[in-house]
């Protein structure tokens, strides 16, 4: 029992650090040095300590500091509950919806069996969009609550959008399931050892159908209607400012590590390297002895699922960064005319396919 | 039930984060009240119209096509875990549940629910 609960809190202790200590950070300056790298601009590079600029690595450090000692404002009119709450509604999900990503395997080290997921749920994925989709109530609160034309009009948009994508997002990962039968994301991830069963090969449909629901779920661009600041000043979050500013930015960076996650997770074979194997790995790594070699196969499948997330963690600011902003209408015509058309075929073949075979 | 333990944690974890941040950020900052401040942003203007207004009833439309449509999901999900024990009964009579909001979707399209100008 004792050793359960160190084994949960170290894990969780992980994923939050891992989260919050170097996702959060650096993919603030990820977004700006990307962007600069493909505009052909310098980008971030004026903060730094005693001449070093370590490539604008001091930017997320110096703007913590600054953020931090700004006043916190709140319109008048506005309903100061509801204001302070649309920040933590929206922080608090994209923070826990990790919990039941897997990064890695299941082990047996020193007769201890570990499970590399802080919680095993049967109903894994649909633990992920319960909690993403409360992540539409801290926009929707913002912009309602803000007293305030422009932050309105965002959250109104963004309340359509949010749930216009999120029909298409929950029917595109049936296929999944039907093929690999199960919720269990561990389970999933086992599924995938071999390199041609990844769900990418067996749903390449459904791999693109969600990921741009996500993408949309997310808010980002070419998705970035409620918070589109040539039309509405900042949308959902103008009358933000300080951490609540913040808030609202490291839940959208997590967000993306988390698509990120369950994209892995789904269709990028989780945590298997490809072509190699378990077994062909642990008697590479025979030369360290029973134990020893079942710990380095647990680092080598940590590295591999972290490295696949920076991958699509890559994608997505490529495609922040690659396409235009699209108009309203374009992304409810998308949602509905397209995507939950397209995903309904893709059920149905999945389940002729699976049927005859 | 214990696999849950850990997901409370991981919840206690994360909003004690929130609201360790939103209450340094309220102590640290500095507090200056004056009525011209503390208008709501408008470009710079007074503003005329509260945004407690009417707004376009399409907004309400998509509300309740997706209260729709995201039931036909939920009923989805045991199915597709179950997708392989069914066999060909349970996929025939899937396919049926979707075709009929299949028509319920075309229904709305060709009404012009779907159309924003």
């Amino acid at each position: 029992m004792i050793a359960e609960l160190i084994e949960a809190v170290a894990k969780i202790l992980f994923i939050f650090g891992v989260n919050m200590g170097f996702f959060a950070p650096i993919l603030g300056w990820v977004e700006r040095k990307q962007s600069a790298v493909m505009q052909d601009r310098v980008g971030a590079n004026r903060a730094d300590i005693l001449g070093f600029t370590l490539i604008g690595l001091l930017h997320p450090l110096t703007d913590t500091i600054k953020i931090l000692t700004k006043e916190d404002f709140i319109p008048a009119g506005a309903n100061k509950l509801f204001h302070t709450l649309a920040p933590f509604i929206s922080l608090t999900p994209a923070l826990i919806t990790f919990a039941v990503i897997p990064f890695g395997g299941q082990y047996e080290i020193f007769g201890h069996r570990i499970n590399l997921v802080i919680a095993d749920l049967d109903v894994g994925i649909l633990f992920i969009f319960a909690f993403a989709s409360l992540a539409t109530y801290g926009t929707v609160l913002a912009g309602w609550s803000s007293n305030n034309n422009w932050s309105f009009l965002g959250g109104l948009r963004a309340a359509a959008q949010m749930l216009s994508y999120e029909v298409a997002m929950g029917l595109s990962i049936i296929g999944i399931i039907m093929v690999y039968g199960s919720l269990r994301l561990t389970e999933i991830g086992a599924m995938q050892e071999n390199f041609l069963r990844w769900g990418i090969f067996l749903q390449p449909v459904g791999f693109i159908l969600f990921l741009t629901c996500a993408i949309a779920e997310n808010k980002r661009v070419p998705f970035d209607i409620p918070e589109a600041e040539t039309e509405i000043v900042a949308g959902y979050f103008t009358e933000y400012s300080s951490m609540k500013f913040i808030m609202f930015w490291m839940a959208e960076f997590l967000e993306v590590v988390t698509i990120s996650g369950i994209v892995t997770t789904l269709f990028l074979g989780a945590w298997h390297l490809p072509f190699v194997s378990s077994e062909k790995l642990l008697s590479l790594f025979g030369f360290a002895g029973p134990n020893l070699s079942i710990v380095l196969l647990m680092l080598t499948n940590i590295v591999t699922f972290f490295a696949k997330i920076i991958f699509m963690i890559w994608l997505q600011m490529t495609i922040r960064w690659t396409l235009p902003r699209f108009r309203y209408d374009q992304i409810m015509k998308l949602g509905w005319k397209i995507l939950l058309p397209i995903s309904l075929i893709n059920i149905f073949i999945t389940g002729l396919v699976v049927l005859l075979k | 039930m214990s696999e849950y333990i850990p997901v409370l944690m991981m919840l206690l974890l994360a909003a004690g984060t929130a609201v360790g941040i939103l209450t340094a950020t309220t102590l640290i900052g500095p507090k200056k009240v004056f009525a011209d401040k503390m208008e709501p942003f408008e470009c710079g203007e007074h503003p005329i119209v509260s945004p407690k207004l009417r707004f376009s009833v399409k907004f309400y439309l998509v509300a309740i096509f997706f209260v729709i449509f995201d039931i036909e999901v939920v009923f989805l999900y045991p199915w597709a875990v179950l997708f392989k024990d069914l066999g060909l009964f349970g996929f025939v009579e899937m396919m049926i549940f979707i075709a009929i909001l299949a028509v319920g979707l075309i229904y709305v399209w060709k009404r012009g629910a779907l159309e924003w100008e």
